[in-house]
């Protein structure tokens, strides 16, 4: 029998506050203080045996398999199997080592020497060292090669290799959540003897997994790398199958042709049959009504105070969602996560948005556009519905423009919008995850429509802030500047469903949708 | 008469090429019509964050930094050398993905066909014996049910149902070639096959009605039965042959449309066939794989047309006299 297995509101909560210490500990252990790098402290469950191969259902297959141009899921969670990075998450989203095995970060905070693996190397034998990172970092900074990553390490300024093991990164200015955000997979570490070209054909990584072989549209199979420097993943090999549709893969779940999968469809999850566990894990990535104050009546802080009280979040995501997911606020992050009951309004209160429509001139009702994507992912078009219903009770008018998925990217791009319903992907670091959009100087600045000194200072200061508990005060502080001020509308985050055939063992659903646990999930 | 028959023949041939043309330069402005591109299209909100440099370096990678003449012609003067173009995503040649992906479909429109002949002909006719009769009411209500059953829903329920009480499901064990595992290769197109052949069975068993109905009441029928023909060769030999033009028409037209229009059945039963390439290729905005494959299926519905109208001649002695 399927069973259906919560994995919500506690681990999002509990973990809050140790991983908000543990996470920022990562990234300032002083030159003083020199500190080894926390291990990771995740309990996995250990496979029964080794050996076997797992058939994972996806409903496409990588759009690329060069990871610093990857975006897409499908290509991210392949890709986070065959290759590594300096530093990792735990299960718990600690800092953890990747293939540097410590770090020390100078007194200033810009100045962070890595201490590598020894004895690592790449799949195709090639021993891995120094120069590689410092090919990787510096290939990916060129603006010419477009890599996703580029202004992650943008703030790196130099990259020294004293020696075969080291090497040292130095900053223009200190950057305490850089630790964290070099988890990524766009930031993967190449061997200095590979290209794009190289890269894009076939794989090369220090990772469990090495590509065995791809068929586009219907497979990509990863074998075990038997040069692997960590403990050698149980399976022997790992293949993604492309099942184009979720029902398929259900229905794939059920007959026992595909052993995992995660689905985002609740409804379609419930219809999986057999011995099957569906796990419900929440994301970081959030729905939320963004407003463009650089647009239309956007610009008037009262219509925006006046929208943010006239949703009922919960209620929203009842209607359009089924109630699967929990209301949040700007940050997501488990270790810095947002109160909603801190914000204004933090339950309906019409007379409220009555009052601040007054304000602003408008009391007889306003009427603003809003911008939907139709196909980009689930219940966009009935969040949209039930948000319009709601602000229709306040005398507010939301005309939704319901686009096909290409034309909403388009205009999101481009700021072309008074409002966009949207679902963001969240970080669990809150720089990482919000430094694009609301400084100034963000790429993305022009997209989230909103700046203000205020805002620059409080991004600057967590950037460099190196004590947990400062750093956690000053992104409570970004939270409430930005729900004050109505910068946006944060609604809910929702949940992914994990199915897990009972012969599966050691797999660990992450809250970023990341499937590093392939690594350690083995077959009964 | 030589020259009369060379001239149809070239006539036809340059209307097919004609049509080809049309089809090439249709999809081709059509496709860059959609708003994005592949930029946008693989790297989605993230496009938003790209350095005019990167954006630069992108469009030169993914040859859009050209005029668009520029690229239709350099694409037309590729398919003349047989060149279909290079898919990025899948790092392969569209040349490669097609071959692999066309006898897909085919298979599965053969089958299909096959399927909505077996059926829709016989209660088509049956439905003719007696208009109003009880025949007549299942073989319009099985029409109706064929032509109103959207296919996404009776693909997902067979393939749910099965699933799960049966444990039955041969699409989720990764799509084989009829030469790789003939007994997994046909189970697997087994399902695909039914929801497409009774979605087509329906029109086929209209078309049979009505031109049974027609030729039934031709005085050559009338005469037959006067001089004394058994009625299964009244049905068959006199009725049926003399009915099958427009069958065969519509049967063509339905294999043509299946060659393109299978896409929702080929993504439901995980069917690598050329629908899913061209949807999956709409989706990444990869123009070159859109348009060659688009066109490799607009040759081919013009090959089968060719072949009704060859089949037309078979059949039917007065279209060979003409």
């Amino acid at each position: 029998m399927t069973q259906f297995v919560k994995r919500s509101a506690l681990p999002l909560k509990a973990f809050a506050l140790i991983s908000a210490a543990t996470l920022v500990l990562a990234g300032c252990a002083s030159a003083e203080e020199e500190e080894e790098a926390p291990e990771a402290e995740t309990q996995v469950e250990q496979p029964a045996t080794t050996g076997g191969a797992l058939v994972v259902g996806m409903v496409a297959d990588p759009d690329t398999i060069f990871p610093w141009k990857a975006t897409q899921f499908q290509a991210f969670r392949m890709l986070e199997n065959v290759y590594d990075t300096l530093t990792a998450f735990d299960a718990d989203l600690n800092v953890v080592p990747g293939l540097a095995e410590s770090w020390e970060i100078s007194a200033d905070g810009t100045v962070i020497t890595f201490d590598l693996r020894d004895g690592v190397q790449f799949a195709d034998g090639s021993a891995f060292d120094s120069a590689d990172v410092k090919y990787s970092y510096e290939a990916i900074q060129v603006e010419e090669n477009a890599a996703v990553a580029a202004s992650t390490i943008g703030g790196v300024t130099s990259i020294e290799t004293p020696d075969a093991d080291t090497v040292v990164l130095n900053l223009a200015t200190a950057d305490v959540g850089l630790l964290a955000n070099l988890t990524t997979v766009n930031l993967a570490i190449v061997s200095s003897d590979d290209t794009e070209e190289t890269l894009s054909t076939g794989t090369n990584g220090t990772g469990p997994f090495l590509m065995e072989s791809r068929t586009a549209g219907q497979n990509v199979v990863l074998a075990r790398n038997p040069n692997y420097w960590g403990d050698p993943p149980p399976l022997d090999t790992l293949e993604f199958r492309v099942l184009p549709d979720e029902a398929a893969i259900a229905a794939a779940m059920s007959a026992g042709n595909v052993q995992l999968a995660v689905l985002s469809d609740p409804i379609t999850a419930q219809t999986i049959s057999g011995d099957v566990t569906v796990a419900t894990t929440p994301q970081l990535s959030y729905h939320a009504l963004m407003l463009n104050a650089r647009n239309g009546s956007m610009g008037d802080k009262n219509i925006r105070l006046a929208i943010q009280c006239a949703i009922d979040r919960q209620s929203v995501l009842d209607t359009a969602l089924l109630g699967e997911g929990e209301v949040t606020g700007p940050i997501t992050s488990p270790a810095y996560l947002s109160d909603p009951s801190a914000r204004p309004c933090p339950v309906r209160d019409l007379d409220k948005a009555a009052e601040y429509l007054a304000a602003s001139g408008n009391a007889d009702g306003v009427e603003i556009d809003a911008i939907v994507a139709q196909g980009l992912y689930a219940g966009a078009v009935e969040i949209a519905q039930a948000v319009a219903a709601q602000l229709a009770e306040a005398n507010i008018t939301l005309n939704l423009e319901v686009l096909e998925g290409g034309t909403y990217i388009d205009r999101w791009i481009a700021g072309d919008f008074e409002t966009a319903i949207a679902l963001n992907g969240g970080r669990p670091d809150p720089d990482g995850m919000y430094g694009r959009y609301f400084p100034s100087t963000g790429n993305l600045n022009q997209v989230s429509g909103y700046s203000s000194d205020t805002m620059d200072q409080l991004f600057a200061d967590g950037k460099v802030e190196s004590d947990p508990a400062k750093r956690k005060a000053i992104y409570a502080a970004v939270s409430e500047e930005l729900e004050s001020n109505a910068v946006w509308v944060w609604m809910f985050s929702g949940y992914t469903y994990t199915a897990i055939s009972d012969s599966v063992t050691g797999f660990v659903p992450m809250t970023t949708g990341s499937w590093q646990y392939l690594r350690t999930t083995g077959l009964k | 008469m030589r020259r009369l028959i060379h001239s149809a023949a070239l006539r036809k041939t340059a209307g097919a090429f004609a049509t080809l043309g049309g089809v090439a330069v249709f999809v081709f402005f059509m496709l860059r019509a959609i708003p994005g591109d592949q930029i946008s299209a693989s790297l989605g909100t993230e496009a938003a964050g790209l350095t005019e440099i990167q954006r630069t370096s992108l469009e030169e990678y993914y040859g859009l930094d050209q005029s668009l003449p520029t690229q239709f012609f350099s694409w037309v003067a590729n398919l003349f050398q047989g060149n279909l173009g290079f898919s990025i995503r899948a790092q392969q040649p569209v040349l490669d993905l097609t071959l692999a992906a066309l006898p897909v479909t085919f298979q599965l429109a053969v089958f299909a066909i096959i399927l909505a002949l077996g059926v829709g002909v016989p209660i088509g006719m049956l439905s003719a014996s007696r208009v109003g009769g009880a025949r007549d009411i299942f073989g319009q209500s099985l029409s109706l049910l064929g032509l109103s059953v959207p296919a996404f829903l009776l693909a997902t329920t067979l393939l749910t149902f099965l699933a799960v009480n049966f444990g039955f499901n041969p699409n989720g064990l990764g799509y084989k070639t009829l030469f790789e595992d003939p007994s997994v290769n046909l189970q697997q197109m087994l399902l695909p096959s039914i929801v497409l052949g009774f979605a087509i069975s329906a029109p086929i068993i209209r078309t049979t009605r009505a031109a049974v109905l027609e030729v039934r009441e031709q005085d050559f029928i009338r005469t037959a039965r006067a001089k004394g023909v058994s009625s299964r060769s009244l049905q068959f030999r006199h009725i049926l042959r003399n009915a099958l033009i427009p069958i065969v028409t519509m049967t063509g037209l339905q294999f043509g449309y299946l060659l393109g229009g299978a896409v929702v059945v080929e993504q439901i039963f995980s069917l690598p066939g050329v629908g899913r390439q061209v949807l999956m290729g709409i989706q990444q905005k990869e123009y070159a794989l859109v348009q060659s494959t688009v066109l490799v299926i607009a040759a081919s519905f013009v090959i089968i047309n060719l072949l009704t109208d060859l089949l037309y001649r078979a059949i039917d002695p007065r279209v060979r006299a003409e």
